[in-house]
């Protein structure tokens, strides 16, 4: 597989989504904390070679789109102590997000 | 005759001596050494340039960034292009582009941002060089995402609630440079001068530019 090649971008900035609530096991890049959780595209990345595939030595093609996505703190902590639109930007990749 | 040669002359230091940190062999010291020393009979390295590479690390510094701080707040469209392409406004001066993507986010009166890898210890070592070792603690790293400002407040900087906190995780393929707020009655100043109040802290963003 060439390594251009990518898959295309489902969503873009401004786009409401949802991390997956899922616990597959090996090398994974989306914290535990953010899982299940909404919140609203900042950006795309771009597309970069899936980091659980390339974890084992292999090549992670195609590429996965991957955005910056902002969550409310509130939304993502239970009794957040600071202010309601504090907010934490996670890089995640488009396999791991669901439209919401 | 000094003090000093008071003391028995057979015991030259009365400070504690350090302990080593380098005898024992653990198992990924010993996987380090396999490696490096398979890779240089293979002919794919050589010694010298694992040595050369060590040193160049050693020699990146939080004033590479600093340059480019100060380049930010003195040159309108080269903070424009930071804010858009950091790699691009790092070659721009003639630094390294650096291997990951540099995103720059920008401290406002409105906003304070700070940075964390709650995954590893992800860094843009090719502008600030090697991270503190707090930035890798799990303390760190498990706080600031949760409790941002509280973990702010124990570093001496208090965001005021009129600000918005923003952690950035860097979970993945970039990287981020904090752009601090530019110090007050600092007008005038050359990009040399402003440079020297960039620090390392600042640009990660767990505190506040220094005050000239």
């Amino acid at each position: 597989m060439a390594e251009t090649e990518a898959i295309a971008a489902l969503f873009k900035a401004g786009d409401c989504v949802r991390v997956r609530e899922a616990y597959p096991i090996g090398h994974v890049r989306t914290p535990y904390y953010i899982r299940g959780k909404s919140g609203v595209i900042e950006r795309l990345c771009g597309a970069y070679p899936n980091p659980e595939e390339l974890a084992y030595a292999r090549p992670g093609l195609p590429r996965q789109p991957l955005y910056r996505v902002r969550f409310r703190q509130t939304d993502v902590w239970q009794g957040y102590r600071g202010k309601g639109d504090d907010t934490v930007d996670i890089e995640i990749y488009q396999h791991w997000l669901q439209a919401q | 005759m000094s003090e000093h040669h008071h003391h028995d002359e057979s015991v030259p230091h009365r400070h504690p001596l350090r302990a080593d940190q380098d005898d024992t062999l653990t198992y990924w010291r010993a996987m380090e050494i396999a490696v490096r020393e398979l890779l240089i009979d293979k002919e794919i390295t050589t010694a010298d340039e694992v040595r050369r590479e060590v040193e160049a690390m050693d020699n990146r510094t939080p004033a590479h960034g600093g340059r480019v701080i100060a380049r930010a707040w003195s040159d309108p469209d080269f903070r424009k292009l930071l804010l858009e392409d950091g790699n691009a406004a790092c070659e721009a001066m003639g630094l390294e582009r650096g291997l990951y993507k540099l995103v720059a986010v920008e401290n406002t009166d409105k906003v304070h941002n700070v940075v964390v890898c709650t995954l590893c210890s992800c860094y843009p070592r090719f502008l600030l060089g090697l991270p503190p070792d707090w930035y890798k603690s799990r303390n760190y790293r498990s706080r600031v995402i949760s409790d941002p400002r509280a973990v702010l407040g124990e570093f001496g900087t208090v965001v005021g609630d009129d600000a918005v906190v923003r952690v950035h995780d860097s979970t993945a393929d970039m990287r981020y440079l904090v752009v601090p707020k530019r110090p007050s009655g600092t007008e005038g100043f050359s990009e040399s001068k402003l440079a020297e109040l960039v620090t390392r802290d600042a640009m990660i963003g767990v505190s506040f530019a220094r005050q000239p």
